[in-house]
């Protein structure tokens, strides 16, 4: 289990990641949503005790990181897939990590062997890996020790079609048979598949959280109408929080009931109404990236 | 916990009993570490051809008759003396450089631990160079002998311990600035150039003359190569390497430690 408790992290004037608040529960999949630069990596750095919060906590199986033992057999981290040296091989890599934490050797060949990274490539030496192959070595070296907790930041990245299908199955598995994931994404679509609970984090807020289900379901309605800027007016005058979308429609934060009521009292002709779905999340999602001006518009 | 163990077919373990690594685990990690890369390897595979290098020049420029095993031995110790320290920053600046940082302290996240781990990692190293040095000065005593030099196996043993001390003085000092700096060419650069601008401000600054007895380590530390270091020499030695050594290896640590990863 992880909790987070009210991380803050502060670069001088630029606050980095303000009062984030979220739990992952045993047997669950989370994913940790948000654009680049939104604060996904300083809070997942936060959690492993990498970067000391400016205020707020954060525990990792009843404690903070740091005062683990030896965490490497309870959690199991991967920051960032291209921090290997560039010089040792694949399998020395975990070797000196199996040293450390204290795991027998042969797990080394059994979670090179999982993550799909044959002898030839385990023999070589990290530099020469693509970014997909890092990614698989980072997840080798995240279940080294077997660990209850996964920590992935971007995991995904680099991995191919096949790979990141084969990885979701595997993260499944994991949380399945009680483990806790935490995995961070720029894209909606690759959390989606694999995730029971979503943390939408924007300009180091989070500006939603819950089930996947739930948040997918009120993510909104989407509506589109003959004349567009009617629309648009009509919305407005009904003051319903409305964003358009990239093909044309409008994501409203309000029911399908509301919105239809708006367009029916304005006489409008409607071409689509309906709850937005996956949309209106990837809407939600988009909006995040325009600025600091969403945090209103979500709310 | 002596007889209940887990099955080890369970796909988790529920209640696991871990406990962490041992200060010596860590120091065998941090040695594989020192030669798990080419260019690791490298340094170490130079620093011992630098010692044989240096016995077999003293064959040919030193007189036969004086040909002894402390004259092989003595030389040496000051390449290998130069190189220690470049051993001593990468093992702190890899880390860094490399970024591994990020996974070794994931592991250890009690830092100081893999710090004292390192230290102690390339203290071991600065004494097996010492052994090296033992060894090529044998093998040049040897082939003294065979070569028609006079090949005495005299030797001071006081020079055994000056000479771990420079070595591992050397050594630490290195990784010092390294832990200080966290920056590969920023550190050896420093550390390479301070003596260099010792001998230049010294030279230029009458002032400077006298506190330079105290402070410049490649005065204050060639007593060690010799068979005899008074107190007054001691006393030197141990303001130089306070200053050196100890400083940056405290403020270093310091800085680790809340150093942000990333």
């Amino acid at each position: 289990m992880i909790e987070v408790d009210h991380l803050t992290k502060r670069y001088g004037p630029h606050t980095a990641v303000e009062d984030v608040t979220f739990r992952c529960e045993t047997g669950t999949v989370t994913g940790f949503l948000g654009p680049n630069g939104a604060g996904k990596s300083t809070t997942m750095r936060m959690i492993c005790g990498m970067t000391p919060p400016s205020s707020g906590g954060a525990t990792v199986a009843g404690r903070p990181y740091r005062e683990l033992p030896n965490p490497g057999r309870e959690i199991g981290v991967l920051l960032d897939a291209s921090a290997q040296h560039a010089g040792r091989t694949g399998r020395e890599t975990l070797t000196l990590a199996a040293r450390t934490m204290g795991v027998d050797r042969g797990q080394v060949a059994a979670k090179l062997d999982l993550v799909g990274l044959n002898d030839t490539a385990a023999r070589r030496r990290v530099g020469a890996y693509s970014l997909g192959m890092r990614q698989r070595l980072g997840l080798a070296l995240a279940l080294l020790g077997d660990p209850r907790v996964l920590i992935l930041d971007e995991p995904a990245n680099g991995l191919d079609p096949e790979g990141i299908f084969w990885m979701r199955g595997l993260l499944r598995d994991f949380a399945d048979r009680g483990g806790t994931v935490l995995l961070s994404s720029h894209l909606l679509r690759e959390v989606e598949a694999v995730a029971d609970r979503l943390v939408v984090i924007g300009g180091g807020t989070v500006v939603a959280q819950g089930g996947k289900d739930e948040l997918l379901a009120g993510a909104g309605t989407l509506v589109r109408a003959r004349d567009q800027h009617a629309l648009r007016l009509t919305l407005d005058r009904a003051a319903l929080p409305a964003t358009a979308g990239a093909d044309g429609g409008f994501v409203v934060r309000a029911e399908p009931g509301e919105v239809g009521q708006a367009a029916a009292d304005a006489g409008l002709v409607l071409t689509e109404l309906r709850p937005a779905g996956a949309g209106g999340l990837e809407q939600l999602f988009l909006t995040l990236t325009a600025g600091a001006s969403t945090k209103e518009a979500v709310r | 916990m002596t007889t209940a163990t887990a099955p080890t077919t369970a796909p988790r373990r529920h209640e696991p009993v871990v406990s962490g690594p041992s200060l010596a685990r860590l120091t065998g990690v941090e040695l594989r570490k020192l030669a798990d890369t080419r260019a690791g390897r490298w340094l170490l595979v130079t620093i011992g051809l630098i010692a044989a290098a240096i016995v077999v020049v003293q064959l040919f420029v030193v007189e036969p008759e004086d040909q002894s095993f402390t004259a092989f031995f003595t030389p040496s110790l000051l390449p290998v003396g130069l190189l220690l320290p470049v051993l001593g920053i990468l093992s702190i600046t890899g880390e860094w450089s490399q970024r591994t940082a990020l996974t070794t302290f994931a592991l250890v996240p009690r830092r100081q631990r893999v710090i004292v781990a390192k230290l102690a990692a390339v203290v071991l190293a600065a004494l097996g160079s010492v052994l090296v040095s033992l060894v090529v000065a044998a093998v040049g005593t040897l082939a003294a002998r065979a070569t028609g030099g006079a090949g005495a196996w005299t030797f001071d043993w006081q020079l055994l311990p000056y000479a771990a001390v420079f070595q591992v003085a050397n050594v630490l000092m290195g990784a010092g600035f390294g832990l200080l700096l966290l920056n590969t060419p920023l550190a050896i650069v420093t550390y390479l150039l301070l003596p260099t601008v010792w001998s230049v401000l010294s030279a230029m600054i009458t002032a400077l003359r006298e506190p330079a007895g105290w402070l410049d380590t490649s005065l204050t530390m060639e007593p060690l190569l010799g068979p005899d270091v008074t107190a007054g020499q001691w006393g030197r030695l141990g303001v130089s390497l306070a200053v050196w050594m100890v400083l940056p290896l405290a403020a270093g640590l310091l800085r680790t430690l809340r150093r942000e990863v990333s």
